[in-house]
């Protein structure tokens, strides 16, 4: 070995490295020899690079030029007990949030491996990787080992675990900005959590896209002390270059509402001629589908354009991919499917249809075209009515200001503690003390409690009930030595059966059926399509027409987890309304937003349609004063009218609306339903809500008081269907209920609980139990998005305009077009059975 | 016109079956004032213990909360009888494993009156400890009681728990019902794990030979009767 010094003053990039780096014409970034110096320190580093800044080769060079630099190995061990001290073994795992990426990254990195000749194995590890396979890596395991979060967690519980990870030097993280935001980054921080106590000399290598809070990410990076906190170090690179982002300044009519875009497609169509390559990014699922069949309608010139989603079959999507890669494409429509991973060819475009939701969303996407990174990328975006031009112009706005908006840190889930505890006694029996330390290294538990950890070990060993039961059945048990161990090896198979933290809507595949021969009989097989969630074909009937993959197909059977199509020659399909890939505008830019409104200066950058609706709203009403919450009252047809705009996102507009309605409803002014946008709620009763507002009958402040949060808030999570679906995923993830499984679905399907029963019995006899305490948590950020809605009413508080008008304003007409467009929306399902009913009386007595 | 005057007749949760005038109550009881009879059906106690025996640790609340919901149904009607009409524990350890107060609370149920466990497929066997006698069916009046639906006629059934699914205005609601027609009728299952089977199912067909059946579905405070060819299948 050589002495310290040496090392020192040693050139941090071997002769063999400077002379690859020539041969390709490159010169190494100083981001790059930033992280081979803080390596050699033996310092963890996070890494904040624009795409196309040799970000995935910077993260892996230390390894490469540690591995290069290694005596020769030693002659392959046949034999490998546990005890069998080992020199080698695996030096790096690197984890990436999609097994593509990481086989993507593997490819990437045999070229260096091959042209250096360097004796480095590397291999990925997936839920593709053959079973022999993956018993061999874990017996004689690599020296690179490239996979996913979940099958780290696989990985780590079994006995093999300390092991296979003793000699581990280093885990490199890629897109950890996208990892950090879910319950797949606690699992993963648990994960590592347990790396750093297997792996004493491990440091760890962050690669993340820019962000708000880059501490954070370097605190999640290593291991946080009992008191204070520890942090990497952060590494950033130089930007690329500014990206040219435009608005479509369209010679259409701008819509009110909706968000096909059709308005624009014929422009949208000019673009895609005009590049080389496009990228055509959507928010959801139903809007690529429908965006790619409009734009199949137009391509006069037959211009190869494809089409990718979550939904599709893997296969097709790896087609699209490869296609994509080999520059056979023009234009690829897609969702944030896209939005993360392989790098792609040479696309010169990205348009982003549709409101951009939050900046550095949109930041990210833009940087999908031209990972040449000192040139700037293009994107055009494109909104889809008028209040997405005024999201469009403030993502601009940001952008330019390189303001970012990602969202903070999470707080762990303990929904996933549970999931970990079992892991953790499927690996090795643990000591509880030792645990609970181990946990709070993680830096999103590093503020869990004891009491909430031993709740969760009391879940995982007989269900963490106050009536103890279950002792008898107990899962894990505590042996003389105090040590937690499971009871039987049928608890660690089932653990792995279940790992993970993905809880999907029950989803269904959706095969092309064959042609029928011969009476009523559905042949079984035929060509895979995709996949749609099970509660979409609920809303269906035997003969609907739906666009899926790219096609308009037909409803004909559904057999077991199958639905049968065929294809359509409808014109006016129904669209599947996925649900998939809808983002709540991000609250820095709606503060943006609601600034432009508020400053008719800015109304200049803002093309003349929009300028012109927004003078008439000033002068028929009033535009929303920037920290003010506007609110209208107007009568229409027979009904009164009550529409305020908070802009925080549909998903808090919906929980706002099923309160206020709550409200409305005591306070005698019978409310009969509300819609929500992403800007806006409208609320419309029969009795006259302007005039009992203006007269004091009905106070605003008490409408809109923070109190709703309270017992009305309690009162509606008892019954609603989105709490319900919440606590489903809660009980999936800590494991209480198991994961459906293909094959067994028809059976399942009866057998399985009903988790909506086990909510509402918990509820009434043990309502602190963890996984409602776990449900309550996501519910705060998740569907019912409480957290924003509090802030929201916070803000508001004694900043309430009323305008009481004769018609409806400029301003509510969006909202006001979304109703029978969107479903109404409700949960009181005995007043829509009751007024079914009366409708078949009505029926009959006319 | 048919489908809907039978809707209008049935009311409140009046059903007749073989010219008896039952109450069905929406909780999911049915009540002979005639005979001062209670009838639940598919009690499935003890299934959340039955699923923790192998290892799905459901909350071990749903005997208790099934015996307080009975509770409130025999405080209102004070029957003379009650009929538990099979299926009334999840599987045959199922007695053996009542937690002490929930045992308790189902013999305070018993008392004074008589308590008849109907068997069912779940429990086949007489069980000790659980109070009641036992029959594999019971003939009251011109009603026959029995577990499983056997297609004779003037049959009160449980077994098959039935849900019937309506929509409108392109919302669905799903909901327990009692399924009946003029002869027989099979109850909704009372148990508070216990999930259903629609009657779109061919079962219900089998049974009622056609969808000339109504579905009456369990509101909060009333029921709801649909007729069961505008019910809507599991998709």
């Amino acid at each position: 070995m050589q002495a310290a010094l040496d090392i020192t003053h040693a050139p941090l990039l071997p002769d063999s490295f400077v002379r690859w780096f020539a041969q390709r014409g490159w010169t190494p970034r100083a981001h790059q020899l930033d992280l081979l110096a803080k390596a050699r320190d033996g310092r963890s580093s996070l890494l904040i690079a624009p795409t196309g800044g040799g970000k995935t080769l910077a993260g892996f060079l230390p390894t490469l030029v540690e591995l290069s630099e290694r005596n020769a190995p030693p002659k392959k061990l046949q034999s490998t007990g546990r005890s069998v001290a080992r020199s080698q073994g695996l030096h790096t795992l690197y984890i990436s949030p999609l097994k593509a990426l990481a086989v993507d990254i593997a490819r990437n990195l045999e070229t260096p491996v091959r042209e250096m000749a360097l004796p480095i194995r590397l291999e990925t590890r997936t839920g593709d990787t053959p079973a022999s396979k993956r018993m061999r890596q874990r017996r004689d395991p690599p020296d690179i080992l490239l996979t996913t979060p979940e099958q780290l967690a696989l990985l780590l519980a079994t006995a093999d675990a300390p092991y296979l990870f003793g000699t581990l030097k280093r885990v490199i993280l890629d897109e950890l900005h996208s990892l950090v935001t879910s319950k797949r980054g606690d699992l993963l921080s648990l994960g590592m959590a347990r790396l750093f106590k297997l792996a004493p000399n491990l440091s760890t290598v962050g690669l993340s896209a820019t962000v708000a809070e880059p501490d954070e990410l370097c605190r999640y990076l290593v291991p946080q002390p009992l008191e204070g906190t520890a942090m990497a170090d952060l590494v950033v690179a130089q930007a690329g270059a500014q990206p040219k982002i435009t608005m479509l300044d369209t010679q259409a009519r701008l819509p009110w509402a909706g968000h096909s875009a059709r308005h624009a497609l014929n422009e949208i169509y000019d673009l895609i001629k005009q590049h080389k390559t496009t990228l055509v990014f959507v928010n959801t699922r139903s809007q690529a589908e429908f965006l790619f069949q409009e734009l199949w309608g137009v391509n006069d010139d037959n211009l190869a354009i494809a089409l990718h989603h979550g939904s599709l079959d893997v296969a097709q999507r790896r087609k699209v991919e490869d296609a994509m890669t080999a520059g056979k494409l023009r234009a690829v429509v897609c969702t944030s499917s896209l939005d993360l991973g392989v790098d792609w060819g040479d696309v010169d475009l990205v348009v982003n249809v549709g409101a951009p939701k939050g900046s550095s969303r949109l930041m990210q996407r833009v940087g999908r075209s031209n990972h040449r990174w000192d040139e700037p990328s293009k994107a055009v975006l494109v909104p889809a009515n008028r209040f997405e031009v005024l999201e469009c112009r403030a993502a601009i706005d940001a952008v330019a200001d390189n303001a970012q908006d990602t969202p903070p840190l999470r707080t762990g889930a303990l929904d996933v503690l549970c999931q970990h505890v079992l892991g953790r006694a499927c690996g090795e029996p643990f000591l509880s003390d030792e645990l609970f330390a181990e946990v709070r290294a993680a830096a999103p538990y590093a503020t869990l409690t004891r009491g909430d950890f031993d709740a969760a070990v009391d879940f995982v060993a007989t269900g963490g009930y106050a009536l103890k039961a279950y002792e008898r059945f107990a899962k894990i048990r505590q042996g003389k030595d105090g040590k937690w161990r499971v009871t039987h090896p049928r608890v660690a198979q089932r653990y792995r059966m279940n790992i993970g933290t993905i809880v999907e809507a029950d989803m269904l595949k959706v095969r092309l059926m064959r042609s029928r021969r011969g009476g009523a009989h559905i042949p079984r097989g035929g060509r895979m399509l995709g996949q749609v969630e099970e509660y979409f074909i609920e809303m269906l009937s035997v003969g609907d027409s739906f666009v899926f993959a790219g096609e308009v197909l037909k409803y004909e059977a559904l057999v077991e987890d199958e639905v049968y199509v065929s294809r359509s020659s409808a014109t006016d399909p129904k669209v599947p309304s996925y649900e998939g890939g809808k983002f709540p505008l991000s609250t820095y830019l709606a503060a943006r937003v609601r600034g432009i409104l508020a400053d008719s200066d800015a109304w200049r950058a803002l093309p003349a349609q929009v300028r012109e609706w927004l003078e008439i709203q000033q002068w028929r009403s009033m535009l929303p004063p920037a920290g003010d919450l506007l609110v209208e009252t107007f009568p229409r047809g027979e009904k009164f009218y009550l529409v305020c705009y908070p802009f925080e996102g549909r998903l808090a507009h919906q929980t706002l609306g099923m309160l206020l309605t709550r409200r409305l409803e005591r306070a005698g002014a019978k409310p009969l339903g509300f819609v929500a946008n992403e800007y806006a709620l409208t609320v419309w009763g029969l009795g006259d809500l302007g005039v009992r507002i203006t007269r004091g009958d009905l106070s605003l402040a008490e409408l809109f008081g923070e109190d709703m949060l309270g017992d009305d808030l309690e009162e509606w999570l008892a019954e609603s269907a989105l709490m319900k679906r919440t606590f489903r995923s809660c009980a999936i993830i800590a494991g209480l209920i198991e994961r459906r499984f293909p094959g067994e679905e028809k059976t399942r399907r009866q057998l399985t609980i009903s988790t909506d029963l086990v909510y509402d019995v918990l509820r009434k006899h043990q309502p602190d139990h963890i996984l409602l305490r776990a449900a309550r948590a996501d519910a705060a950020t998740g569907l019912l998005d409480i957290k924003r809605l509090g802030e929201m009413l916070s803000r508001v508080k004694g900043r309430i305009v009323h305008k009481a008008l004769d018609h409806v304003s400029p301003l509510a007409v969006p909202v006001m077009l979304e109703i029978g467009r969107e479903t109404v929306y409700g949960e009181a399902s005995d007043a829509l059975l009751a007024e079914a009913a009366d409708e078949l009386i009505k029926e009959a007595m006319n | 016109m048919k489908i809907a005057m039978q809707s209008v007749a049935a009311g409140q949760g009046d059903i007749a079956v073989a010219g008896v005038a039952l109450i069905a109550d929406p909780a999911g009881a049915l009540y002979w004032p005639e005979h001062g009879v209670l009838v639940v059906a598919d009690l499935h106690l003890e299934k959340g213990s039955s699923y923790a025996t192998r290892g799905q640790f459901l909350p071990p609340y749903d005997t208790a909360a099934t015996l307080a919901r009975l509770a409130r149904l025999i405080a209102h009607y004070a029957p003379r009888s009650v009929i538990a009409l099979g299926d009334s524990f999840h599987d045959g350890g199922g007695p053996a494993r009542l937690q002490t107060g929930d045992r308790a609370s189902l013999s305070a149920l018993q008392r004074g009156r008589d308590w008849i466990w109907i068997t069912g497929n779940h429990d086949p066997e007489p069980a000790e400890n659980i109070g009641g006698t036992f029959h594999e069916t019971l003939r009251l009046g011109v009603l026959t009681f029995r577990h499983l639906p056997t297609g004779a006629v003037n049959e009160v059934c449980g077994h098959l728990h039935p849900v019937a699914r309506v929509s409108h205005r392109g919302r669905a609601v799903s909901r327990r019902c009692f399924a009946a027609d003029a002869t027989r009728m099979v109850m909704p299952a009372f148990g508070a794990f216990t999930g259903g089977l629609n009657v779109r199912d061919a079962a219900f067909a089998d049974l009622f030979g056609t969808l000339a059946f109504t579905a009456h579905m369990l509101g909060e405070d009333r029921l709801y009767a649909f007729a069961a060819k505008r019910c809507l299948p599991d998709y």
